[in-house]
């Protein structure tokens, strides 16, 4: 029996490797780029977060150090089977950029500059704007549940374009607005 | 000098909060001004490679530069230097987090964080789409990915590759190809 469980478990940790190489694969632009991967591959077709927990993610993740992909990856290989889970979807998330970036830095450093790359970047560019866009459009539906949702999204908005606040200070208010508000 | 580069980028990966464009200014004053390791030319060549391949940027950046001063081992201990501060404090958090969610003023808070995480996001969409260098015409490919997405359900990566085929043959012609 237990030897079965460590198949499973086994299976999970590839599994984990796999979609989270896949999410470090397509992900260009930095930052929340990866948002709209993660929300397809983890949250839709596996089920391993709902959208509302990765969300709450990305408030842990913009408070503590690290891009916010390889934070995401932590905690989801975390979550779903422990240390080893954690390393695989880290490493899932890392390997496919490490490689791309060895190759280009060992054979082309220009490639960017070809006029075929650019071409294909002319495309994706706006294309990574639209599915931030989704990702966003999803998270706002999910996530403002009602008027004081609607009151909290528009100061931190508003905050952060108007004033330049930093984003852990937007954060850290929300969280105080929420112990206030919500009873 | 292997010790070295692990510890320069792991000061990268733990001091800079929240990713992205943050993590710049501290790889170019640990690497470019402190450690004279890259030239500054060399360094914004770097940094255009790292935002145009898929991936963190700061993570990106650490490959490069480890690359350029130790071989592949030299990208691999840069690299494994940048991510160990983010998994070390995320591995720490998820060990406690649950129980620490189940507290009801924790609860309170993520309440109230939830909306300003969708705030944070929106405006990412606003600052990505005023400093993308979109030609107008090219906006219309934003929108259609976006309701290929909220409509459709089309799945991001066959949109992201179906936008490159796009690019690359049409987004050749005109002037605006040197941008």
């Amino acid at each position: 029996m237990a030897f079965f469980l460590e198949g499973g478990v086994k299976m999970l940790i590839i599994k984990l490797f796999l979609v989270f190489a896949k999410i470090g694969t397509f992900s260009i632009g930095g930052g929340y780029a990866m948002l709209p991967f993660i929300q397809k591959e983890v949250i839709e077709r596996h089920n391993w977060l709902t959208i509302q927990e990765f969300s709450d993610i990305l408030a842990v993740s913009q408070m503590t150090p690290g891009p916010v992909a390889i934070n995401s990856a932590t905690f989801v290989g975390y979550k779903l089977s422990g240390f080893w889970g954690s390393v695989a979807a880290t490493l899932g998330v890392v390997l496919p950029s490490f490689l791309m970036i060895l190759i280009i830095a060992a054979f082309f450093v220009k490639v960017y500059e070809k006029k075929g790359v650019k071409a294909v970047f002319k495309g994706i560019r706006p294309a990574v704007l639209g599915l931030l866009g989704a990702a966003a459009y999803m998270i706002i539906v999910s996530n403002i549940v009602d008027f004081k949702g609607i009151g909290i999204f528009l100061i931190a908005f508003v905050s952060l374009f108007h004033k330049r606040v930093d984003t852990i200070m937007v954060i850290v208010v929300s969280a105080i607005l929420g112990i206030i508000i919500y009873k | 000098m292997f010790f070295d580069l692990f510890i320069a980028f792991a000061k990268v990966g733990a001091f800079t909060l929240g990713g992205g464009y943050a993590m710049v200014p501290v790889i170019q004053s640990e690497v470019v001004d402190k450690r004279g390791w890259i030239e500054k030319e060399e360094f914004i060549d770097i940094l255009a490679v790292a935002q145009s391949t898929p991936g963190a940027l700061a993570i990106n950046m650490s490959s490069f530069i480890g690359y350029r001063k130790k071989g592949i081992t030299g990208a691999a201990v840069a690299t494994l230097g940048c991510v160990m501060p983010s998994f070390l404090s995320i591995l720490i958090i998820a060990i406690f987090l649950t129980s620490f969610m189940d507290m009801k003023i924790v609860q309170r808070a993520f309440m109230g964080i939830r909306p300003a995480v969708a705030a944070l996001i929106t405006f990412s969409v606003y600052k990505i789409g005023k400093s993308s260098k979109i030609k107008k015409w090219w906006y219309l490919v934003a929108l259609i990915a976006f309701s290929l997405v909220v409509f459709v359900n089309m799945d991001p990566i066959l949109i992201i590759l179906l936008a490159a085929a796009y690019g690359f043959l049409f987004g050749r012609r005109g002037e605006d190809v040197d941008n």
